[in-house]
């Protein structure tokens, strides 16, 4: 990517483009939802935790989806659990980012073949990055968090008001 | 309070909705409750928000594969859930285990029970409004996952107990490195009483709170920390001894008054009786066999009916399994022990403050994991 900001001599103003600016201020603090379905749950309360420290990243977790960017779905997803998910998805004010953490979110895991999980979370909402693994590591999930700051990094959202990477695509389900 | 409002004020009941998304529900948990101005008049746990139907699906696995999902059930003490299956299977299959496997698989599930107990006791912190315990307690979970990644290389679900023995001896160097975090890790007990155990907030907030007497507990077919918290000296382990705590020197810690404080603090006394009994299990670990011999590939062990149960985590963890002589099982049920205890919310919370409800939640120390299957 070619440098956007541009010192003027004396160092007082910086040129960036509107894009670029608004998704700096997008990736650098991305806020996930505290939202845990099962055994990644406890690999995502780990990258918060001490050794991992999430928060350097400026990932900070907030209980409510009203302030959250991104979800995490940290577990399986069950038919039960299926509508309350979309439910706070749709909650979440735009842009919003989804990261599917873990094999049963990606496609069922170990319960392909179970009568009560729904195979991968893509079914009911759309998704942005998913992580392999059962459950992940924790650097695993640090890696997705990257991985989406990079790709919120090649949206523009001066496109259209709303553009999150995604919605570009013009497959938005929800 | 309410008494004096009814007579002159219309008061009204309100039903407020407690997850399946709630920070403190540790997971998906959903609590319907109605409140009376600030008292609890109802509480309905519903459960089934991960519900995988892991039962069902031991029908269609062999026996080795079972293994893998039991390891989901309970997944913050994993061992322990593969240690009851395999020891319901051995029954069917009636394997001998050699004294090398016994002592590694007792130690890891204490080990595992150190870590879920430091799980409970950081997460309970956060529930109550505690944030910095939560910090220490990771950072020796840490160590603890650690060790496990040594010996399997995974930090949560392990698949170590297998059916026969375990999966791996210990690496060198594992024993040293245990040794080491135990040494380290009961100078840091202590450092929690001052934490948060003794902490004068932290013991408004739980000692008279949540009060389950000990006839209630036995009521509700309470296990585990909870019972004990009440009173009641029950641990499998001590009653029913499995595998070689027949051999092991520990104690069985009681609370008195069945409050969420007495359930907090069986825990935090629990974990150094699991440091006793790993370091007991290190200076006793024999050489040998780490696995049984003839183990087949595709287990087919003769019709009938096992059950087996231990001391999880979180109470009396049993698995009854039934073979019809196929490489499957025909017939596997859980006694999970977060299922049962949840139950006792109905009761506990009627009358208590909506504040104290999920100081009484956490101090339940359910996983949903379980609670489900």
């Amino acid at each position: 990517m070619a440098v956007r900001i541009e010192r003027v001599p004396g160092g007082e103003f910086a040129l960036t483009t509107a894009d670029f600016f608004i998704n700096w201020a997008r990736e650098s603090a991305l806020w996930p939802l505290t939202f845990g379905l099962a055994c990644c749950a406890i690999e995502m309360m780990g990258a918060y935790a001490s050794r991992f420290d999430f928060d350097r990243m400026g990932v900070i977790p907030r209980p409510s989806p009203r302030q959250a960017d991104v979800m995490i779905i940290a577990g399986t997803v069950v038919k039960k659990m299926a509508e309350p998910i979309r439910l706070i998805y749709a909650q979440m004010p735009e842009p919003k980012f989804v990261i599917s953490m873990g094999s049963c979110a990606n496609c069922g895991g170990p319960y392909y073949d179970s009568y009560s999980v729904v195979k991968g979370v893509d079914k009911i909402i759309p998704v942005d990055i998913y992580i392999a693994g059962c459950p992940p590591r924790p650097e695993a999930l640090q890696f997705a968090i990257t991985k989406l700051q990079e790709k919120i990094g090649r949206s523009s959202p001066t496109r259209s008001a709303l553009a999150t990477p995604y919605q570009e695509k013009g497959s938005r389900v929800w | 309070m309410i008494e004096t409002h009814s007579s002159s004020l219309k008061t009204d009941q309100m039903f407020i909705n407690l997850g399946p998304q709630h920070p403190s529900t540790h997971g998906v948990l959903r609590l319907g409750i109605t409140l009376d101005g600030e008292v609890i008049v109802k509480a309905e746990p519903d459960v089934g928000y991960l519900h995988r139907g892991t039962e069902k699906l031991c029908e269609v696995r062999g026996y080795h594969h079972c293994v893998v999902v039991t390891d989901r059930w309970d997944y913050v003490s994993a061992m322990t859930n593969n240690l009851v299956f395999c020891l319901a299977a051995e029954k069917l299959m009636g394997l001998e285990i050699p004294a090398r496997a016994n002592y590694l698989r007792v130690a890891m599930c204490e080990l595992n029970r150190i870590a879920s107990h430091l799980l409970f006791f950081g997460t309970y912190g956060i529930d109550i409004g505690a944030f910095t315990p939560f910090l220490h307690a990771f950072r020796e979970r840490e160590m603890v996952l650690d060790l496990f990644e040594m010996v399997c290389g995974a930090r949560m679900t392990y698949n170590y107990i297998r059916l026969g023995g375990v999966m791996a001896d210990a690496p060198p160097g594992w024993a040293d490195k245990t040794s080491e975090f135990l040494k380290y890790f009961k100078t840091k007990l202590r450092e929690y009483d001052d934490l948060l155990s003794f902490n004068p907030i932290f013991l408004d907030r739980t000692k008279k709170v949540g009060i389950i007497t000990a006839e209630q507990a036995l009521d509700w077919g309470l296990s585990g920390p909870n019972l004990r918290g009440s009173g009641v000296s029950y641990d499998v382990r001590k009653t029913f001894p499995y595998s070689i705590y027949d051999k092991l020197d520990f104690k069985v810690c009681v609370g008195e008054a069945g409050s969420c404080w007495d359930r907090y603090y069986v825990r935090m006394r629990e974990m150094a009786e699991s440091v006793k009994i790993v370091e007991q299990c290190l200076a006793a670990l024999p050489s040998g066999d780490i696995m049984a011999k003839g183990v087949a590939k595709i287990p087919t062990p003769l019709p009938g009916e096992a059950y087996a149960h231990v001391e999880g985590a979180r109470g009396d963890l049993g698995i009854y399994l039934v073979s019809d002589g196929t490489s499957c099982p025909y017939r596997l049920h859980v006694r999970a022990p977060s299922y049962i205890n949840l139950a006792i919310l109905q009761e506990a919370l009627v009358g208590l403050r909506v504040a104290d409800m999920i100081a009484v939640l956490g101090s339940i120390d359910i996983v949903l994991g379980e609670v489900d299957r």
